[in-house]
Order: structure tokens, then sequence, then C-alpha cells
């Protein structure tokens, strides 16, 4: 074992995670910390840094970093994490630790495993820089997490969530940096009895700064009460697939695109935005396999007709990178991919590496949902929508800039789960949390 | 619920004499079933009945309204068309295996049926490799991690099942004092009970020469070493340094050589360690080459607490590529941070072709409890099917395994293909 003394000195420079069981008297990374510290600061002051550092616009830090590939480049991050506005209560600082549900490591951990984006190796084979190239050059340097959990996620659920709860975990998500929010759908609450107090939350969080809460209006006269409500951003909801079209709103794809264009038009008079889904892009519980030229079929209309941003939606998570791509490789062509989001679902666990392949293509918004909530209401008890804390994991793992900050979504997942009764959907928030896994018993 | 959905009994499938051993067909349109569980409608984006011309009263629809399962056309892009009927029994054998057909009816759940690379121009996704061997480490790494003692005849018929789904590589079991790993200390009657199995290989672990010998003794053919890229996991895992572990290995290579055993070395911690946070890749290089040096035919590298992204296992394998030759590698990625399979991705795009797995997930991260440890065999198949890469593994014989071991072990199934395939309820403790 290790002494402990010659593990402080080391640990010193960075925080690394240390289990318990061999370090007691040293502070695990599993050692809590406050649920209530301001980190935003501070992670912002880190990601920029590294954002800089990283995407090669430093280049003197570049060369030293990469000359020892790997840890020792990291070293740059030292002097971010002494710095002050990491208020971070930790016994390196003094700080007594707060107890807290999670252990949240060290936010060096996270950036430990960011990438060099632009690292040379000793090596440097051509066929290393091009396979580099090839594979990170269309990677976005900021991607724009869309949080759908209270919509999207909420309205799967069962049991009536209140709607205070629906509230607080939306203000939860604002603080966690994340910029758009779908907060809830104005449809007939005989349909979607979970969402039938969408008004109420709408005007709860009128006063919320910082993040754009869109919300679903499936036709005008839903759209009409969402602008009362204080709606200043809508969607709108088409199919690829024309039975699932007809299954799920009972019309024809045609027929809900002419609705959608009266939706459209009044949104547009009011400089309401508009943010087109379009649902089966890959499969649909119907027909099958669906063609990438339905779903550049509806993309082009909703885009025609005004919509700011086109999500495609595998709402089956039945893709993989083999459809995906054709499937984005056709939309691409007649949607800018600025305007293209993505929305997997993690059906068959492919929602990150579906996700990992559009970014490599340039897509640069994605779709998710706190603690994974919402199931998949074809395959009972299957995941449905993926989750934002383990997309965050993974962008930030790519040097991605996303704005938000990890541990305060897997803090509001956790607030959701524990209402819930259940465990976290989100592998990143299981693995970092230290409530019992069977969380019905809570 | 159609029948073709529903999971068979064990005492419906082909006994192992006869098994057919004919692979996932990646152009086969399975038959869909009557009713997939269509009576939830999906709620999104529902209209309010009054206020759209093209409205029709929900009321009029009900369950029996949803039988939108007519004879369906495959609408692949290949534009293979499936005539088939929805009344495929269980006597009625699309491709000549009644398992698989039975547990995976419906082709659009299927990413078989959807395009492959071949057809596929885009970069990303043009040299991918054509086939993928996977390692199936459910039975030693999978169950080894598990408290309760998993009775001799359960492993050995989980790696009978695993035998029967195409899985090229099975390690069947380790050979360390049952001091230290109790769930293995029948290794040498589980690698007797298999030993015989045809079409697959089962290495086994081995630690040391006393392990080999042991291994050796009860008719292993194949063995795997164990080494650590950081010095501390080495120490607090093996009780050695990575350097002493090198030696005793070399000494098993040694003596695998002369019987021409073929020695697969793993490396673990090859992005981060539990102990010490990151992991150069150039000491995960140095540990690799090593291994190759002293005569291993396969190098297996284990992001071991699963915390790899795409960002830190790109240098690692660059690193590691540069001194062992790619066809020579395989990754073994944790998913206790959900990101195995976009890292088996990258891999793959980094000319990978050996992929290790566990069936259902099996083994959890003794490093985060209650958080997931290995990637889910189900779940890699199901994406390799869908780029088109070659596996012949059959995803529905391997779902059956799956199925057979979580039902030993009372649990929910670990792999997200498994579930969204299985019509059980998400709480196992009721099963």
């Amino acid at each position: 074992m290790l002494a402990a003394k010659a593990i402080d000195g080391k640990l010193s420079r960075w925080r690394s995670f240390v289990p318990i069981k061999y370090f007691a008297s040293l502070p695990a990374f599993e050692r809590p910390i406050s649920a209530h510290e301001d980190l935003t600061s501070g992670a912002n002051a880190l990601m920029g840094s590294f954002s800089d550092t990283f995407c090669g616009r430093n280049d003197a830090m570049e060369a030293e970093n990469f000359k020892n590939q790997g840890v020792n480049g990291f070293n740059s991050l030292v002097k971010y994490r002494n710095d002050e506005n990491i208020r971070r209560p930790s016994p390196w600082n003094g700080q007594k630790a707060v107890a807290s549900s999670y252990c949240f490591p060290n936010r060096v951990h996270d950036m430990l495993y960011m990438p060099l984006r632009n690292f040379s190796s000793q090596s440097s084979a051509t066929s290393f820089s091009d396979v580099k190239t090839k594979f990170l050059g269309s990677i976005p340097k900021f991607v724009k997490i869309v949080e759908v959990g209270p919509r999207d996620g909420l309205q799967n659920e069962k049991a009536i969530v209140p709607t205070a709860v629906k509230v607080d975990l939306i203000k939860m998500l604002v603080s966690s940096g994340l910029s758009v929010i779908e907060a809830t759908s104005f449809v007939s609450p005989k349909w979607v009895p979970q969402l039938a107090d969408a008004k109420d939350v709408l005007e709860a969080i009128q006063c919320v700064q910082g993040a754009k809460f869109p919300v679903l209006t499936p036709n005008l006269k839903g759209f009409a009460a969402a602008v009362a409500a204080g709606a200043k951003e809508v969607a709108i909801f088409a199919a690829a697939s024309e039975s699932f079209s007809r299954s799920n709103i009972n019309c024809s794809i045609k027929d809900s695109l002419y609705r959608y264009r009266e939706v459209a038009h009044a949104a547009r008079n009011s400089s309401i935005p508009v943010r087109g889904y379009i649902s089966c892009v890959v499969g649909c519980p119907v027909e099958g396999a669906v063609s990438p030229s339905q779903v550049v079929y509806v993309a082009k209309a909703l885009l025609d007709m005004g919509c700011t941003e086109i999500s495609l939606g595998d709402t089956i998570g039945v893709g993989t990178p083999g459809t995906v791509v054709p499937m984005l490789e056709a939309v691409l062509e007649v949607v800018p991919v600025e305007k293209l989001a993505v929305h997997f679902h993690d059906t068959y666990g492919q929602a990150l590496s579906n996700i990992l392949i559009s970014l490599q293509m340039g897509i640069r918004t994605v779709d998710s949902a706190v603690s994974g909530l919402g199931g998949c209401p074809y395959a009972k008890g299957a995941s449905g929508n993926v989750a934002t804390e383990d997309v965050v994991y993974m962008l930030n793992g790519l040097g991605v800039k996303t704005n938000v900050d990890l541990e305060k979504v897997i803090l509001a997942g956790d607030f959701i789960c524990k209402h819930l009764g259940r465990s976290p959907g989100s592998k990143v928030a299981k693995a970092l949390s230290r409530i019992p896994e069977n969380a019905s018993k809570l | 619920m159609s029948s073709l959905e529903e999971p068979i009994s064990l005492d419906r499938l082909p006994s192992l004499s006869n098994i057919d051993h004919h692979r996932f067909s990646s152009s086969a349109c399975r038959p869909r079933g009557e009713d997939l569980g269509m009576g939830h409608r999906w709620i999104e984006g529902r209209s309010c009945s009054t206020s759209n011309s093209c409205e029709e009263d929900f009321e009029e629809y009900n369950r029996e309204n949803f039988m939108w399962w007519k004879q369906r056309r495959c609408t692949s892009r290949r534009g293979i068309s499936n005539g088939r009927t929805l009344s495929l029994g269980r006597n009625q054998v699309p491709n000549g295996n009644i398992s698989d057909s039975l547990y995976l009816p419906d082709d659009q759940y299927n990413s078989c049926n959807y395009k492959c690379t071949m057809d596929m121009p885009n970069k990303l996704l043009r040299d991918l490799p054509k086939y993928v061997k996977i390692v199936e480490v459910g039975p030693r790494d999978g169950l080894q991690n598990e408290k309760n003692i998993v009775p001799t005849s359960i492993k050995v018929e989980l790696i009978r099942k695993l035998v029967s789904s195409g899985l090229a590589v099975i390690e069947a079991t380790s050979f360390v004092s049952p001091k230290w790993v109790p769930q293995l200390s029948d290794a040498k009657e589980v690698m007797e009970a298999v030993k015989n199995l045809e079409g697959t290989r089962l290495p086994v672990l081995t630690p040391n020469l006393k392990g080999f010998e042991a291994a050796i003794a009860a008719g292993a053919k194949e063995i795997a070493v164990f080494a650590s890229a950081s010095e501390s996991f080495s120490k607090s895992n093996i009780n050695c340094s990575i350097e002493e572990s090198l030696t005793r290995y070399r000494a098993v290579t040694h003596a695998a050589q002369k019987l021409s055993i073929p020695v697969r070395g793993y490396v673990s911690c090859v992005i981060g360690c539990p102990v010490e946070g990151a992991v150069p890749p150039s000491k995960v290089a140095y540990v690799a080459k090593e291994l190759y040096d002293m005569g291993c035919f396969e190098i297996s590298l284990g992001d071991t607490i699963g915390v790899g992204t795409l960002g830190t296992v790109l240098p690692m394998l660059e690193a590691v590529m540069v001194v062992v030759p790619v066809e020579k590698l395989a990754v073994h990625f944790h998913d206790t941070y959900g990101q195995s399979l976009p890292n088996i991705l990258v891999s793959l795009q980094m000319g990978i072709s050996t992929v290790d797995s566990s069936v259902s997930g099996l083994g959890g991260c003794p490093y985060a409890k209650g958080a997931s440890g290995n990637v889910a065999t189900e779940d890699v198949v199901y994406m390799l099917n869908g780029l088109g890469i070659k596996t012949n593994v059959d995803l529905g014989k391997l779902l059956l395994a799956g199925e057979f071991i979580n039902k030993h072990l009372g649990r929910q199934s670990g792999s997200k293909t498994a579930i969204a395939f299985s019509r059980k309820t998400a709480d196992a403790s009721k099963i």
C-alpha cells in the first residue's frame, strides 16, 4: 500500500480518487461535497481554460503538454485547481465537507479525461494525423444540449408529478447551466394527464432566467394556450413514418404538416421561434425501417414552414451508426447542419454511439433527458431518452463545451428520482451515487 | 402478445447435438408479431381533438384497432422485401433456427436489417473492420464479481449456451487461489466439463505458473495473463509491482510456448486508475509491448473503471499502436459511465477488430457500488449488426444465454438490448 504521505503530495497537485478502504485518512474522491456550492463560476473558468488550451489556441502550452503524452500534459490544470473561484470544500483547503447523497469526483477527475484535441505524438505518422482529422475534425467545439426531461421524460410517468416538483426540477436544471429546457406540452389533458398543469408550470417559471423554455404545441389551440401562459418558444411534432403519424397523432403526415403550418404561421406573427421534431427517423414500431428519404421529406417541410431547428428522433431507439449516418447524410442535403439536432433513445443502449457519430458529422445540438427520464412505451421496462449526465460526461471527455455543470445535473436527477422512487437512469449518476441501487426501498 | 415475442423456455431449445450454427442473417427480415404491446399509444404531441379538422375522435380507437401488423415489406435500403406473413408459428423457422426467430420477431428492432457498411461511402464508417471477433468474458470476468457462489453446473450451462450462440472465444474461468476469488474455485471442474466443446476457444486466466499448471492439467488449451498499466493498481490488485508481474508472466508464457499454448495478455487501467487517476498512454504502451514481446498473441486493453471517452481512448490507442500491431489488439471497455459503446465505435474506427464484452453486462464495478462494469455483449452485437459488421454471433441465442444466467442470479439483465426485447417487468425481484 502506498504511504498516505506520499500520496498526499501527489494528490495535492490534482485530486485523484482514492478508495476509502485503502486510505482512510485521506479524503477519498467519494467524500461528499455540498450540494449548495457555487461551482458555476469555477466551472466556467475551467472550461474556458481547457477550451483555450485544448483547442489549439495556446501553442506554447500545447507543445509543453504534448511532450509527455498524458498525465503531465494536465499539469496546466493545476493552477486552475487552486483558483479561488473553486470554493469546493475539501481537506485540501481546510473546508469541511458537507454531506450529500452524492460523491462527486474532483472536477479534475472529469478534466483528467479531457482530450488533447490537437495532440501530436512522438511518432507523428501521417496515418495517425489522418485518423485524428478524420475522426475528430468535424466534432464541434460547443454543443447545445436541449433538456427534454420535464416534458418528454415526465409525460410517460403514470403517477402525476405535482406542479411544484416539476417547477423545482426545471429550476435545478436551469442552475446546472442547461440553456434550453423543454418545460411542458400544451396538449389535451385527456391524452397526457401528466402535463395537464402546463399553464401553471409555464407561469411559474416565467421569471426564471438563463434558459429558454420551449413547449410542445400540437395545434393552434395549444399554441394559443401556450402563448397566453407566456411561452416564448414552441415545438411541433411530425413523424417520418405514415403509420406512426396516424397512430400517434391520428392523422397523416401531410395533414399534420398542414396543421403545423398554421401553428408556424401564427408563431411567426408573434415572433416566436418554432422547433420541429421528427419522430421515427430510423425505425417505426409499425412499419419497420424508415428510409432516409421519408425523413428528408418531412425535414424539408418543417424547414420551409419556418422551423428554426429540426430535431431528428430515433423514437424506438433502434438506430446504430449504420443507419444514423445515411439518414443524417440525406437530411444534411436539405437542412443546414447548424439547424439540426439529434434526439436518440437509449432503448438498445445505442444512444451515445449514435450521438458520437452525429458529432463526427458536425451535429452540434443534442437532446437528452436528466437521469434518462422517460421509458419506452413500446418495450415495457426498457429505457427511453438518453441520460443528460451520460451525454455531458462524454462531451466533457471530448473537450466539447456545453456550459453544463455535470454535478448539478446529477443533483437534479437525484431530486426527481427520489420523488419518483427509483434509481437514476444515468450510468454516470449511478457510478457516482451513494444511493442504494434499489431506490424503491427509499 | 404474439407467440413470436415470448421468450421460449429452456425445454424448447434445440439440444446441443443438433445445434444449427446458422448465423444470424444480416439480410433476414424477421416477421413481426401480432401485437407489440401497441396498446400504449405514443403520447407525444397528441392533439386536442376538438380543434383540428383532420381529427377523429380518439374514443373510436381501442386496442383492437391497433392491429397495424399486416403483411410487411422489409423496407431496408437494400430494397429487400419480405413477403413472410405474420403467422409464423413456433414451428416455422425462417432461417432454420427456431430460437432466435422467436426471440427476435420484429425486423424493425433488428439492427441487422439495416444498411451495412459495404454500401457506406461515408468516411466515418467506410474503413471499419468487416469482421469483429467478440471475446466473451462473462463466465470469468462477469461471474467472479458475484457474491453468491454460482454452482458449477450453472456455469457450465452458461458456457454451453454461449458456445451455441456462435461466440468465437469465451473466457471460461480463472485458475487463481480460491482464497482471493472463491467464485472461481471450481475452475478445474468447469474446465473439465467444457474442454471438449467444439467451435469455440476457451481461454482461462492463469496468474502464475501454479495456476498455469493447474489449467493445463484440467485441459486448458489457451491461457491469459493480467498486468496493469498503473503501479498502484498492480500492487493493490495482484500484490506486486508491474515489473514483478511481468517477470512472473514471462515464466508463464515461456512454459506456455513450450506446450504451444497461446497466451492472451490483458492490460488493466489503460485510461484511469482508482488510485492514481489518469494513466499516461506511454505507460500503457510500455506494458502492452512487454506482453507482446514475451509472446502474447493478443493484448486486451482494459478501461477497468470505465472512465474513458474518445478524448482519452484515442491517444491511448495511438500510443499502443506504435508498438503493437493493431490486429493484435483488443479493447475491453467497462460501461460504468455508459461510455463503452462510443469507445468501441472509436476503436473500430482506429482499426481494432476484437472486442471484449460480457453477456448481460455481467460483472459490476467493484469501485463504484451498484454501478455497471463490463459492457453487455448483446448491446455490442446489436451495434455491430447495425454497422453491417460480421460477428457470427446469433443474437437470439445470446439473449437466451443472458436470460438463463439472470434468472439464476435473480436480477434484471444488464443489457439494454436484452431488456428491450424482453417482456419481463423492470423489477426483477419479482421473478
